[in-house]
């Protein structure tokens, strides 16, 4: 799936406040920039941290300018959270590949009885894209593993079947690198467990 | 060696390699990682989380004209607050550089007003550099030192969101010592005291100084021509610049990486390669203004270009092609779904505290923090915000002008760092001017919002060294604040009643929060006696009452039924129990005992 003509791929993270989305997308840097890319990744802080929804935009190729994906221009779609998904399916353009966590977390409004959570996310989203999406239940595979904290890196696992050319060793290194020694045993297990469900 | 590094920690890269000595910082989004990072991984610089931008500003001049390069970083709205030594050290100019780092935050993302800060650098005569990605924040961070020394003036390096949070490449190089010797020159007298004889004096040499940095920019090898169309070319800085490489690369560009002065040959010599200018760039029409006034025609700036809100490649695209652009089709309209605004974390202190000031009816000033989020519904709690440390002149202010009236109506609620940040000066206020406000000292033991900094009511330095800690009461009182008291918002009842008393008190008063640091706060976890809460379903009978409070563990399931004693009900709810933190908020709200301690 990775262009030989020097354009740009564009991945778009979604998710809600303390999924380890920024995680995620720190793996993908890593990797990307390993494989002899140019990489750019940007990502909104501040309040997110209180429970908002969390976005990262994601670009490797040749040469890569904006930090921005345009608008209607994502390529893949990683997002660890329903809605977070949904609220984001117009960026993804035709053809686009899609990796969803199957868990709902409730925004205020919600929780409050104001507002319905939307319902068939999966079946929206295979209307438009058909066998590209695919659905993962990071949550039961982490937490058979004994930690729920590692979904977002069961979902990496999962994701990294699109690139087939990069080398497991790559992923196992950029997540050893960026995490504590004491969570690499876990992680790994993580990873390629996620790698194997899809 | 390449490391791919986010734009604030290539700034603080670029800052060690330039061999900075001192840096300082009061944190804010998008800016707080450049000195996080800089206290994390480079111990040669002494580093601090200063009271406020005008106080590090200030330290870092002083450790500037002590021979050592300093910085100090900040968001947008911190350089409001360190305009007065800003302006001034624009005249006095430094000895070793002094590099300035501001943080725009182009569509408010978490900040109170969006301002183009290039104004800034005009207004204060003051170059300014403005990188677009990580490498050039790198680079860009060394330049500015080699500038503000060749000058002898502070320089201005912006960052902006996209640029300050964006990841890319950067090459890494070791670290140089700058060339200025430590030490102070008495005999500099008539160039740092800005009294009015040797103010006029300086003020000369600032336009000198200008001409001379005009010229320079001219030759400045940032300021970079691409001619690709001979028709069209873009005039464009920043992150602005690649957004529009990225949908029209076939344009030519003039790429300016000092935005103040501007390069007035180069500009002239872009006109005479290129048929049709246009100017991209995010927020004010700064550059269009200015090359206007050179003489210039430009063929789409601000026309088309939105002069709010940050731009993107697809919003460059549709205001140059207009009517030609096609959107992506809609397939879900993103405003029919509910949106996900931040909210206090399950059991925060700050909840507590709002939900009895609610109940109280209380006109609420508030600031910025945390607990700025106590303005959204259900809590509803917060009347005002505007600045840090506005709350309590507010509350002050709409005191005397109501007078006995307000009394048991007006309170200021301000977080402990934002109260020493710029609270302290209107508290005095208050008691000089024999005031008769409450001010609530909400005090979550931690800078919260940005990210855990330290601050000095923490007891801890940026490097987690133990430290002289403030106490606010003592405080309160030097500064002749009387009735000083505590409470513990967890405390619905009396948190009420204390807060009630002193609201009705014809003097002025402050309230500390105790026992109420953030819950995130791991070094200081408040322990609650159950850690958690859950509904009797039997009992719940379905009021909504303890939604009021809008704690994110506690959610609304709809479904008839009826309590064991008969009364009906169009629903219940329930407590998520990974959430909860059994702050026991939502049992004392219950008004029929269906909220119990879980089991351990
Ligand atoms: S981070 Fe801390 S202070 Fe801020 S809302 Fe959460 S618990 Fe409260
Ligand atoms: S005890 Fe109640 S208010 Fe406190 S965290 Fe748990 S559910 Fe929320």
């Amino acid at each position: 799936m990775m262009k030989k003509n020097g354009k740009v791929t564009n991945i778009f993270l979604s998710g809600v406040g303390g999924q380890g989305t920024i995680l995620a997308s720190n793996i993908l840097t890593e990797v990307f920039l390993d494989a002899g890319y140019d990489v750019k990744k940007s990502e909104v802080h501040g309040m997110a941290q209180r429970g908002g929804d969390v976005t990262t935009h994601f670009r490797f190729g040749k040469k890569v300018y904006s930090p921005l994906i345009k608008y209607g221009d994502v390529d893949f779609l990683l997002s660890f959270e329903l809605l977070e998904a949904l609220r984001y399916i117009n960026w993804v353009k035709d053809g686009g590949k899609i990796v969803i966590n199957k868990q709902e977390i409730f925004p205020p409004a919600v929780n409050l009885g104001l507002a319905q959570y939307p319902q068939d996310v999966e079946k929206i989203f295979k209307k438009y894209f058909k066998e590209d999406v695919c659905m993962v239940n990071g949550q039961e595979i982490a937490t058979k593993l004994g930690n729920v904290q590692a979904a977002n890196v069961v979902l990496i696992g999962a994701f990294s079947n699109f690139f087939p050319e990069i080398k497991e060793e790559k992923w196992i290194k950029a997540i050893k690198g960026l995490l504590k020694e004491k969570l690499h045993e876990l992680n790994i297990k993580a990873f390629k467990e996620g790698r194997k469900a899809l | 060696m390449k490391k791919v590094l986010q734009g604030n920690s290539a700034i603080a890269r670029g800052a060690w390699e330039a061999g900075v000595k001192v840096a300082c910082a009061y944190p804010g989004t998008p800016s707080t990682e450049i000195l996080q990072e800089i206290a994390d991984s480079y111990p040669e610089i002494y580093v601090e989380w200063s009271t406020n931008e005008k106080v590090a500003l200030e330290v870092a001049s002083g450790a500037a004209i002590a021979g050592a390069r300093a910085m100090a970083s900040m968001k947008h709205v911190g350089l409001n607050v360190a305009s007065d030594p800003f302006m001034t050290l624009a005249y006095t100019g430094i000895k070793a550089g002094l590099v300035i780092v501001v943080c725009d935050d182009p569509n408010l993302h978490s900040s109170q007003n969006e301002q183009d800060s290039r104004n800034w650098a005009r207004f204060g005569k003051v170059p300014m550099l403005e990188p677009c990605d990580a490498q050039e924040c790198k680079d860009f961070t060394k330049i500015a030192f080699e500038i503000s020394e060749r000058f002898d003036t502070p320089v201005l390096l912006k960052g902006e969101t996209r640029v300050s949070h964006s990841d890319s490449p950067v090459k890494l190089e070791e670290r140089k010592e700058g060339k200025v010797p430590l030490g102070l020159d008495p005999k500099n007298v008539p160039k740092y005291v800005m009294v009015p004889i040797n103010a006029r004096v300086r003020r000369k040499i600032v336009e000198e100084r200008m001409k001379k940095l005009e010229a320079y920019a001219d030759k400045f090898k940032y300021n970079k021509m691409e001619i690709n169309s001979q028709n069209i070319g873009v005039i464009s800085s920043g992150v602005a610049y690649l957004y529009t490489k990225e949908v029209f690369p076939e344009y030519s560009y003039l790429k300016l990486g000092m935005v103040w002065p501007l390069p007035k040959k180069i500009i002239a010599e872009f006109f005479k390669k290129v048929k049709r200018v246009i100017v991209v760039e995010e927020l004010d029409p700064f550059l269009e203004t200015e090359i206007k006034a050179m003489g210039y025609k430009i063929f789409h700036g601000k026309d088309v270009i939105p002069n709010m809100y940050e731009l993107s490649p697809e919003i460059v695209e549709q205001a140059i092609k207009g009517k030609g652009y096609k959107p992506p089709k809609i397939k879900v309209k993103p405003a029919d779904l509910p949106r996900r605004p931040p909210n206090m974390c399950a059991g925060c202190s700050h909840r507590a505290l709002f939900y009895s000031l609610k109940k109280l009816g209380a006109y609420v000033f508030g600031d910025i923090g945390c607990y700025t989020l106590g303005a959204a519904p259900p809590l509803s709690a917060l009347h005002s915000c505007i600045c840090m440390g506005a709350s309590i002149g507010g509350a002050h202010g709409a005191m005397k002008a109501l007078g006995k009236e307000g009394l048991g109506k007006v309170c200021a609620v301000i977080g402990d760092s934002t109260f020493l940040h710029g609270g302290v000066t209107p508290l005095m206020d208050v008691a000089y001017n024999k005031g008769n406000s409450t001010t609530i000292i909400a005090d979550n033991r931690i800078t919260a919002m940005t990210g855990h900094q330290e601050h000095p009511g923490t007891g801890f330095t940026v490097r987690q060294k133990s430290t002289h800690m403030v106490d606010y009461a003592e405080l309160a009182r030097v500064l002749g604040i009387k009735n000083v008291r505590k409470i513990d918002p967890y405390n619905v009842k009396e948190t009420m009643q204390v807060v009630k008393e002193e609201l009705e008190r014809d003097e002025p008063s402050v309230i500390v929060t105790t026992n109420s640091p953030c819950i995130m706060l791991r070094r200081e976890k408040r322990k609650f006696a159950n850690p958690y809460y859950m509904i009797v379903t039997d009992k719940c009978r379905g009021c909504k009452m303890c939604l009021e409070i809008g704690c994110p563990a506690i959610s609304w399931k709809e479904g008839a039924g009826e309590t064991k004693d008969g009364h009906k009900r169009k629903g219940t709810v329930m407590i998520n129990k990974a959430v909860c933190v059994g702050c026991e908020l939502c049992a004392q709200v219950c008004k029929f005992e269906a909220i119990v301690p879980g089991k351990v």
